[in-house]
């Protein structure tokens, strides 16, 4: 898969630089947001058939990996850098699909950042194969990746006190949704009923990194979200994507 | 459910459930959570014969009382208080028998911040992603404890343990947080990683389960701006861009932009949860463990 529509890597090792963090752990910077998910699913795959020294934490980032719990770290670090790594795949796994009254307050604005009309924001947006790069900030909250450079829009000057639950908002390379009610500063495009996180589901969050998702224009009232595919949630007993 | 809980007569001005936190779902957004004082959780519950695992009460600065509604062995761990039963003197660190509707109180904390209120059995709230651990920044978790409250509890795993006394070292009179170096060490001038190793910080009264946040002298950056989101460990020392470290404690945001100048060691921890405000805090750098030498850089 390669969105900036670069030539596919062939399997070998990644350009890597690993710093160690405290005693027990590693952050591993990478090239591009490509390498960073190829080194996670690497990460994921050895876990799960037992290759990867134990590990308690693998925290997926903009440009890096984050190992923590770490018996050794300097020894993976060494490691890391010979292992051959294969391109990520097309994927096979169905995306997430979050259904997205496009209504959002800062419609306008996106469109006229975009240069388009908010009808074709909405057609770009809802056209645009999404992908959980990360997740942070809150629990259920997924920075996903998809945009081309040139839709990439600002955070608004003045962030909001309080963005409503479900919000779909852009900012930088980034969409997402609000898991809960919360401060936030992104330019909000649409709602969505879909649950985001919900701890007494299994899994509690609909995205995780890695997760395929695409949003589908709907008019009022959104019905029930598809769930994502059951996926264990702990580490490392987390298969491979 | 059994009529094993206790009720809340004080909650005291920040009384939180407990236990050794949700690791393994950073990667979802979700903090690890847990007794800030790790080491006086697990001794409280080694006091009423709990697993180190059962939930406990933290409490900060102005303790809480409880009434229990059956007979419970308890523990009071972590900060020195006053410990009363029913108003009656109790010793502090030991076993005691609280008959049933008796109020255990543990008071204003003398000698640090958070106090570990153990109960034969545990508190046995919900979990939440394998935790009971109330988590102050994402909301996980049970509510904060308040006035008239109810929390079962857990039926009792076995007999305490012998203990006559334990020895309550106290708070330092200054909080040294010993830091490995780095990863983003680099985005600081020498003067601004001189003056984290010399300079004279103190405890900042907007510290919370968080992290710890410092009053002081600036650190020089080298460069602005912000990283990419990156992981955040347990114990960073994160710069924001006033220069003043913050130590992440156990809610603390599983990814961030700041820099992180160093990493304090998880052991070296537990004195960070009983410093109050005030606080004078010196930063030691130490060296990465011998026989492990850092990868190239």
């Amino acid at each position: 898969m390669t969105p900036d529509g670069g030539a596919p890597r062939t399997a070998g090792p990644l350009p890597l630089r690993a710093l160690p963090v405290g005693d027990h752990g590693l952050l591993i910077e990478l090239n591009g947001d490509e390498d960073v998910e190829a080194l996670h699913a690497e990460l994921l795959r050895r876990a799960a058939a037992g290759t990867l020294p134990a590990v308690r934490e693998i925290v997926p980032a903009a440009r890096t990996v984050f190992l923590d719990g770490l018996a050794d770290p300097p020894a993976l670090g060494a490691e890391l850098a010979g292992w051959r790594i294969p391109p990520l795949s097309a994927g096979d796994r169905p995306a997430v699909e979050i259904p997205v009254r496009y209504d959002g307050p800062d419609l306008a604005e996106v469109a006229a950042l975009w240069g388009v009309t908010p009808d074709e924001v909405v057609r770009s947006h809802s056209g645009t194969a999404f992908r959980v790069a990360f997740c942070g900030f809150a629990p259920g909250f997924g920075y996903l990746t998809g945009l081309p450079e040139r839709l990439h829009v600002p955070r608004r000057a003045t962030p909001r006190t309080r963005v409503p639950v479900g919000s779909v908002g852009l900012a930088g390379p980034y969409t997402g949704v609000y898991p809960r009610p919360s401060p936030g500063g992104w330019q909000l495009i649409g709602r969505t009923d879909a649950v985001l996180w919900d701890p007494r589901r299994e899994p509690a969050a609909l995205l995780a990194p890695g997760t395929p998702v695409r949003f589908v224009p709907v008019d009022a009232p959104v019905p029930a979200p598809r769930t994502a595919p059951s996926r264990p949630e702990r580490l490392p007993e987390e298969p491979a994507r | 459910m059994t009529d094993r809980a206790l009720s809340v007569v004080r909650a005291g001005a920040l009384t939180t459930v407990q236990d050794l936190g949700r690791p393994g779902h950073a990667h979802l957004g979700v903090p690890r959570s847990g007794a800030l004082d790790e080491p006086a959780h697990r001794l409280a519950n080694r006091l009423v014969g709990n697993p180190a695992s059962a939930a406990t009460l933290e409490t900060t600065l102005t303790g809480c009382a409880v009434r229990l509604r059956t007979a419970t062995t308890v523990a009071v761990t972590g900060a020195a208080c006053p410990v009363t039963v029913d108003g009656r003197p109790a010793p502090w660190g030991a076993p005691l028998h609280v008959p049933a509707g008796a109020v255990l109180e543990a008071g204003p904390a003398t000698h640090g911040v958070r106090c570990h209120l153990a109960f034969a059995g545990g508190i046995a709230t919900e979990p939440v992603l394998g935790s009971r651990a109330a988590d102050l920044l994402s909301g996980l978790g049970p509510d904060l404890l308040a006035d008239g409250a109810v929390l079962p509890l857990g039926s009792p795993y076995g007999p305490s343990a012998a203990a006559d006394a334990v020895p309550h070292t106290g708070p330092a009179a200054e909080l040294v947080l010993p830091f490995l170096p780095g990863p983003r060490d680099a985005w600081f001038t020498a003067d601004g990683l001189r003056t984290l190793a010399t300079g004279r910080f103190r405890v900042s009264a907007a510290s919370n389960r968080i992290g710890l946040r410092t009053e002081g002298p600036p650190l020089e950056r080298a460069r602005d701006g912000e990283l990419p989101s990156e992981g955040m460990p347990l114990g960073a020392l994160q710069v924001p861009p006033n220069g003043l470290p913050v130590l992440f404690l156990h809610d603390h945001p599983t990814t961030g932009g700041y820099p992180v100048v160093g990493v304090v060691p998880e052991r070296f921890l537990a004195p960070a949860a009983q410093a109050a405000p005030g606080t004078p805090v010196r930063f030691v750098r130490i060296g990465r463990r011998p026989g492990r030498p850092a990868p190239a850089r």
